[in-house]
């Protein structure tokens, strides 16, 4: 039987690999944004699980919300990095600095 | 009428300021704000290349190319006809204050207004009017306002003139305050106030460093004898309650025996006060250990070294002496310490005029010598015969300046007297006034410096003080340096063969703004002594002095009770010292050279004034000096910029800019400090007190 915690073990594991693509990744931004999503798709796990186990459906409404910031962000991002391209030429993580004292 | 004598000279000073100040403002437009009188010399600016006139044996060959590039302030002739018509006036109700006062015996006291009243101190501004406020008042005065009048034509190449007439006529102000003073605390005032003006008119050609020196120099050895001076007034408050003058007499003879603790150390308190009282004289009146401020002094314009440096200031201590006499006449050991500085003085400064060879400076320690003379009557005991000297000694002295002032304007601003000779053809009214002033000075029968000084030297002989003889002694031997010195002044400068002959072809005689001050003083210089000397030296003492000083009346009946030869003694030095100079420096010229080569370390000696600049130099100056580069390097430096403020901010900034590497810009390290911030605040919150 699948109980609660395999779906939370799934979320973390999910969780963890969204935090360290952030960090370990050093080329790209595009791969910063998905291991946003990631991150945020771990969330969403957690919420649908704890939504089924309690038997509250607030939880999985909630789920769709994230659902539908995460497409927004995503899109925004993007069109962020296209812009961003247009003027610097590089999208490599080591290029984008401009934001230090 | 007394406020009229004391406040027209301020009213001058005043006027003359103002008119400097728009000079300024006229010469130097949008040069920022100029607040007093002061201000103007600041006002001018360092920069605008006054022209170095009168650079002290600096040959100028045209006086007019200067005069075309510095134009005159504008108003100096109002300047100086308002400032000398002031103290013109001055002068004729001082005089008449002195027929009135010391015969006809009005001494007032005139109330002007309460200056400061703090629990028991309360002191006033009022006029005391006696005799000897108003012999004072006289001198001040007519020297003063001939000064003025002289300074007209000395100083007519001078483009700031209205400052100088403004500077002078504050320093009479200054003067008559000092000489009215009723209380201790005006006396300071005044005593204060001349010592500024004496500042500002040595260093009036300011352009010049060696006349801001002197200036320095002159204010700074002032405030050693000031601050004595400023203990002693304490003192009296401290003994007395009091510092007006009637209390602080009353009281006096009650003050006898009692003692003060002085550092530990039980002094009798009369003569302790007396003591510091008589240090503020001995800076001002430059006695022996605080004399070396006057000679360079002499950097200063002639007229201001004939008011300030021979009449007036310089004998403010005597002044002070004689006003607290009735202090002084009760600590005995004060009045020996005075005699014996006094007499050392007269010496000591007569040895050194020996071997000067600036005109000035030889005058400027006659004048030290003089004022020596000056202080053995007070120390002895004989106010009135002091006052007697000091009356006479201003206008001789007077007249000695400002005729070697119309020799140096003669010579074009030449001031060394081996550069002159011979002069007597070219300027021989300057030469005449000279020789009387001369005259006077050395003492020669019926001269007014002949009656003063040998009423001094009698009476040290008759005192009985413990150091009486040595004053004696000292007058004595003074009076034939003084002779030879002064003689030798006339010698080089006027007789023999002239050792310039392009200075000698030039000599002018100086404009009658000139020669006249200097004739009526000359006048001053024969008729101040006989028809004073019963009033100052002879019976008539007590009738006209009054209660102004306390005189032992004894000492005058003995005056006139010594033995011939004794009485004799001065005019034999006088006459001694004549014929030595007249043989050194007429009939055998190549004397004085080769003595001078035969005891060289002698000369040597002489010439450097005793070594006194160098041994100050050695003992405090450069201690001193060290101390400041100390404290400037270590304990500025070092410390207060390490450690303090300074030290501070630069570890601030050591700081942050290590901080400042924290932000690298690069996303993932922002994201990391997110998260460990995070992590952070979550585990604070489950274990820490967040969970509570």
């Amino acid at each position: 039987m699948i109980g609660l915690g395999h779906y939370l073990t799934v979320a973390a594991i999910l969780f963890t690999l969204g935090i360290f693509g952030i960090f370990l990744n050093r080329k790209n931004v595009i791969i910063i944004l998905m291991s946003i999503e990631l991150i945020l798709l771990a969330v969403n796990i957690n919420l649908v699980a704890f939504s089924t186990h309690l038997g509250d459906i607030v939880g999985q409404i909630y789920a769709l919300l994230v659902l539908t910031v995460a497409a927004a962000e995503a899109a925004i991002g993007l069109a962020i990095l296209v812009v961003f391209y247009r003027s610097r030429g590089s999208i490599a993580v080591e290029d984008i600095n401009l934001m230090k004292g | 009428m007394y406020q009229a004598i004391v406040f027209l000279p301020l009213l001058g000073a005043i006027f003359a300021g103002i008119i400097a100040l728009v000079g300024a403002r006229a010469r130097f437009p949008g040069k920022g704000p100029v607040a007093s009188v002061e201000d103007t010399a600041a006002g001018h600016g360092p920069h605008h290349g006054a022209p170095d006139v009168y650079g002290g044996g600096v040959i100028h060959s045209s006086h007019h190319e200067d005069e075309a590039r510095e134009p005159a302030a504008a108003g100096s002739r109002t300047a100086e006809l308002i400032t000398t018509t002031l103290l013109m006036i001055s002068m004729v109700l001082s005089w008449i204050a002195l027929v009135d006062v010391g015969f006809a015996h009005h001494d007032a006291r005139v109330p002007v207004f309460t200056w400061m009243s703090a629990g028991d101190l309360k002191v006033d501004w009022s006029l005391r009017i006696d005799t000897l406020t108003a012999v004072m008042l006289v001198v001040v005065n007519t020297i003063s306002a001939f000064v003025h009048l002289y300074s007209i034509g000395y100083m007519h190449e001078d483009p700031y003139r209205p400052r100088f007439f403004g500077y002078l006529s504050m320093f009479t102000f200054a003067m008559l305050m000092l000489v009215t003073a009723d209380n201790l605390v005006q006396l300071f005032f005044g005593w204060e106030g001349v010592g500024l003006a004496s500042y500002l008119l040595i260093g009036f050609w300011y352009h010049k460093p060696e006349a801001n020196a002197a200036a320095i120099k002159a204010f700074i050895v002032n405030r050693v004898g000031d601050f004595g001076f400023a203990l002693g007034i304490f003192a009296v408050f401290m003994l007395t309650g009091a510092i007006d003058l009637d209390t602080v007499f009353a009281q006096a003879p009650s003050l006898t025996g009692k003692t003060i603790n002085f550092f530990g150390w039980q002094a009798d308190a009369l003569t302790l006060t007396c003591l510091l009282l008589f240090m503020g004289a001995m800076g001002k009146s430059a006695q022996f250990l605080l004399h070396t401020w006057l000679p360079d002094a002499m950097e200063g314009p002639t007229p201001v070294s004939a008011l300030i440096h021979a009449a007036t200031m310089v004998t403010a201590g005597v002044f002070m002496v004689a006003r607290l006499s009735p202090l002084f006449e009760l600590a005995p050991h004060a009045q020996t310490f005075v005699t014996f500085i006094g007499a050392t003085t007269a010496v000591f400064a007569a040895t050194i005029g020996l071997v000067q060879n600036d005109i000035k400076r030889i005058v400027a320690y006659s004048t030290c010598s003089q004022l020596g003379y000056m202080f053995v009557a007070m120390g002895v005991g004989a106010y009135s015969v002091g006052m007697f000297h000091l009356f006479t000694h201003a206008f001789f002295k007077a007249l000695l300046f400002l005729g070697s002032g119309s020799v140096i304007y003669a010579m074009h601003h030449e001031q060394d007297i081996r550069n002159m000779g011979g002069l007597k053809d070219r300027i021989p009214y300057t030469y005449i006034v000279m020789v009387i002033g001369t005259l006077a000075l050395t003492g020669f029968p019926l001269t007014a410096g002949y009656f003063s000084k040998d009423a001094i030297i009698e009476s040290a002989y008759v005192s009985h003080n413990s150091l009486a003889y040595y004053g004696f002694a000292m007058t004595v031997i003074a009076a034939g340096l003084t002779s030879f010195y002064s003689w030798r002044l006339i010698f080089k400068t006027f007789h023999g063969e002239p050792h310039d002959q392009r200075h000698y072809e030039a000599a002018h005689e100086s404009p009658l703004w000139m020669l006249i001050p200097i004739g009526i003083l000359a006048a001053g210089s024969i008729l101040s002594g006989f028809p004073f000397k019963e009033l100052f030296a002879g019976h008539g003492v007590e009738e006209f002095f009054g209660q102004s000083v306390k005189m032992n009346p004894h000492l005058i009946e003995e005056m006139h009770h010594i033995p011939q030869m004794i009485a004799f003694l001065p005019t034999v030095m006088m006459a001694l010292g004549f014929v030595v100079s007249w043989l050194f420096y007429i009939r055998r010229p190549y004397l004085p050279v080769e003595l001078a080569g035969q005891h060289q370390m002698l000369y040597q000696f002489l010439l450097n004034k005793w070594y006194f600049d160098e041994l100050y130099d050695f003992i405090f100056v450069r201690p001193a000096k060290r101390i400041g580069y100390f404290l400037w390097k270590k304990g500025d430096g070092f410390v207060i910029d390490g450690f303090g403020p300074d030290g501070v901010s630069a570890r601030v900034l050591d700081i942050t800019r290590n901080v400042v590497k924290i932000q690298t810009g690069y996303l993932y390290h922002y994201a990391f400090a997110m998260l460990i911030g995070a992590a952070g605040l979550i585990t604070w919150f489950m274990f820490g007190l967040g969970g509570q």
